[in-house]
């Protein structure tokens, strides 16, 4: 299978460029940190820890999970195609859409590895913590395959802008923007709209709409317990349950399958 | 069996011709050399030959499908202008996925890279490879699994001498096992030799197709004739043979393929006068600068 061939190598291409250990060191970092400073604060309250490490790990994930996406994935065709490996490549008996999932599925199993170790050591810190009694690990699954459908995503945006501008240096250019209106202008922009609408219609029919239609977004709803949002305060209550689970599952699981679509359409287009 | 028959193929980026008109064939075991300046269509040719740039007009075969086709990508082994890899792979790890692509066992991987010279190397990076290094591993990869059709774009460039002599050995022996070769290069005097068949492109046109022999009859170009006497007699030999002096008792002169056996019949009846006699027929060279740029006047 050609598919699995090009995996295999895009798999020690990346622990090559320490891409793998960079996306590990990222996530375990920030998610020890977050598991061991957040418990900090509830003290003795009621409240199931790994729930509260969960909500903070999610916050922090919807900026880092998409930039590893994006990061791993800007140079998978640009790179080749300036490098002339593609064409080389696209002379042996293989076709684009396998060089396309073959580069996914590595990339994927990249982020599960760093996903899987960050949120490993979320688990390992509370049990050493707090012991494994009256753990419930659920959010925890919930995160881990959220999370990597959320990479997947933004894999597949970095796999489009690679093959629409062929140019490295470009291209990680327009992730970083990407990134950043995708994580911090849209919610901005929409909290505005918000305030200008004042309550009104935009506020009960568009808006939810527009903030599940965003991955990350679907994302921290999907993970925040609808209690714990105070930032928003009403704004997102009233949206997480107007998309409702649905709709948060569906914009999450159907950006990945848009992206990578998208991304095959422009890698057929690419005449070397 | 014919390996590639390019049938009236032309090429059009907008108004901008690249191809016009291309008609070859390349048999299976036979040797042949694409020649042309930079920008001459060569490299346009061969990605159309690869399935990698559409045809404008005409068509291309190659085994008898369609370029690109999985059949034709499975017979072709293809080494690019300025081959280039992943530097943080090693060169067995490269070979070994060209090898998986192609549904060969990673063992031939490894013993093409002792026929090229690099089991010393095979498994450093191959950011650490000289230029003539990595052009051999392209060459390992053109060559594995015994293509029927090898195209090579300029695949001698950064080797050293004996490097390309080595080079040459693989696809004569490329060649006696049955595949047909393509290659292109400006190194000329090393084709004449070694190649069965030469083509030359000029503005996107094939202006000649034919072995070296007949490439000099077309032509019509002078043969050098080199005539050393003894020194008394240089001038009276230079008079009556119609040559000019070069020094004291070398005599240059130039005549057609089809005075040259007369010529040399008046050379020798001078007898004890004459010491050495040099013929020099017109280079691949001069051969070259003849057809292409004749071409290049008549448009």
């Amino acid at each position: 299978m050609s598919v699995f061939t090009i995996s295999a190598l895009e798999l020690i291409i990346a622990r090559r460029n320490m891409w793998v250990a960079t996306s590990v060191i990222l996530m375990g970092l920030f998610t020890a940190v977050l598991t061991l400073a957040g418990g900090a604060p509830t003290g003795t309250l009621s409240v199931d820890p790994l729930t509260i490490a969960t909500t903070s790990i999610t916050t922090l994930s919807v900026y880092l999970i998409p930039l590893i996406g994006l990061l791993l994935s800007f140079d998978a065709i640009a790179g080749e195609a300036e490098r002339g490996t593609l064409a080389l490549n696209l002379t042996y008996p293989v076709s684009r859409i396998e060089i396309l999932i073959g580069k996914f599925l590595a990339h994927l199993a990249v982020l599960a590895f760093a996903i899987g170790v960050g949120l490993g050591l979320a688990a390992l810190l509370t049990i050493w913590q707090y012991g494994p009694a009256d753990l419930s690990f659920t959010p925890l699954v919930k995160l881990f395959f959220t999370s990597l459908a959320l990479g997947a995503a933004f894999l597949g945006i970095g796999y489009l802008v690679s093959c629409l501008v062929r140019q490295t240096g470009a291209a990680s250019g327009i992730v970083i923007i990407i990134w950043l209106v995708c994580v911090v202008l849209y919610d901005l922009g929409l909290l505005g709209a918000l305030v200008a609408d004042d309550g009104g219609s935009f506020t009960k029919t568009i808006f939810p709409w527009l903030l599940v239609a965003n991955p990350a977004d679907a994302f921290r709803l999907i993970n925040t317990p609808v209690a714990s949002v105070s930032v928003l305060a009403s704004g997102i209550g009233a949206a997480g349950g107007a998309s409702g689970l649905a709709g948060q599952l569906t914009s999450l699981l159907i950006w990945p399958v848009i992206t990578l679509f998208l991304a095959w359409l422009a890698i057929r287009r690419i005449e070397l | 069996m014919t390996a590639l028959m390019i049938d009236n193929v032309y090429k059009h980026y907008g108004t901008l011709k690249t191809v016009c008109g291309v008609n070859l064939k390349v048999q299976a075991g036979e040797r042949v050399a694409l020649l042309g300046h930079n920008g001459a269509g060569k490299t346009t040719l061969i990605r159309m030959i690869l399935g990698l740039t559409p045809i404008s007009s005409g068509s291309i075969k190659v085994l008898g499908t369609v370029p690109g086709s999985r059949l034709a990508r499975q017979s072709i082994g293809f080494l690019p202008e300025s081959v280039a890899f992943h530097g943080a792979l090693s060169g067995r790890e490269q070979l070994r996925h060209f090898a998986r692509l192609k549904s060969i066992t990673p063992r031939m991987a490894d013993d093409l890279l002792d026929r090229v010279g690099l089991s010393d190397a095979a498994d450093r990076k191959i950011r650490t490879y000289s230029k003539g290094m990595r052009q051999r591993i392209g060459l390992a990869q053109a060559v594995l699994g015994k293509p029927k059709l090898a195209l090579l774009d300029e695949p001698t460039s950064g080797l050293d001498p004996i490097s390309r002599h080595e080079f040459y050995d693989i696809v004569r022996d490329l060649a006696n096992a049955g595949t047909a070769v393509l290659l292109s290069s400006h190194a000329l005097t090393e084709l004449e030799t070694r190649t069965d068949r030469i083509a030359i492109m000029s503005k996107g046109k094939l202006v000649a197709d034919a072995n070296l022999e007949q490439l000099r009859q077309n032509a019509r170009l002078p043969i050098h004739v080199k005539v050393t006497t003894t020194p008394d007699h240089a001038d009276r030999v230079a008079h009556e043979l119609g040559g000019t002096r070069v020094n004291g008792q070398s005599i240059s002169l130039t005549c057609l393929q089809n005075e040259k056996v007369a010529v040399l019949g008046q050379i020798t009846a001078f007898g004890e006068v004459i010491k050495d006699v040099d013929v020099t027929p017109s280079s691949l060279e001069q051969l070259y600068r003849h057809y292409s740029v004749d071409n290049q006047e008549g448009m």
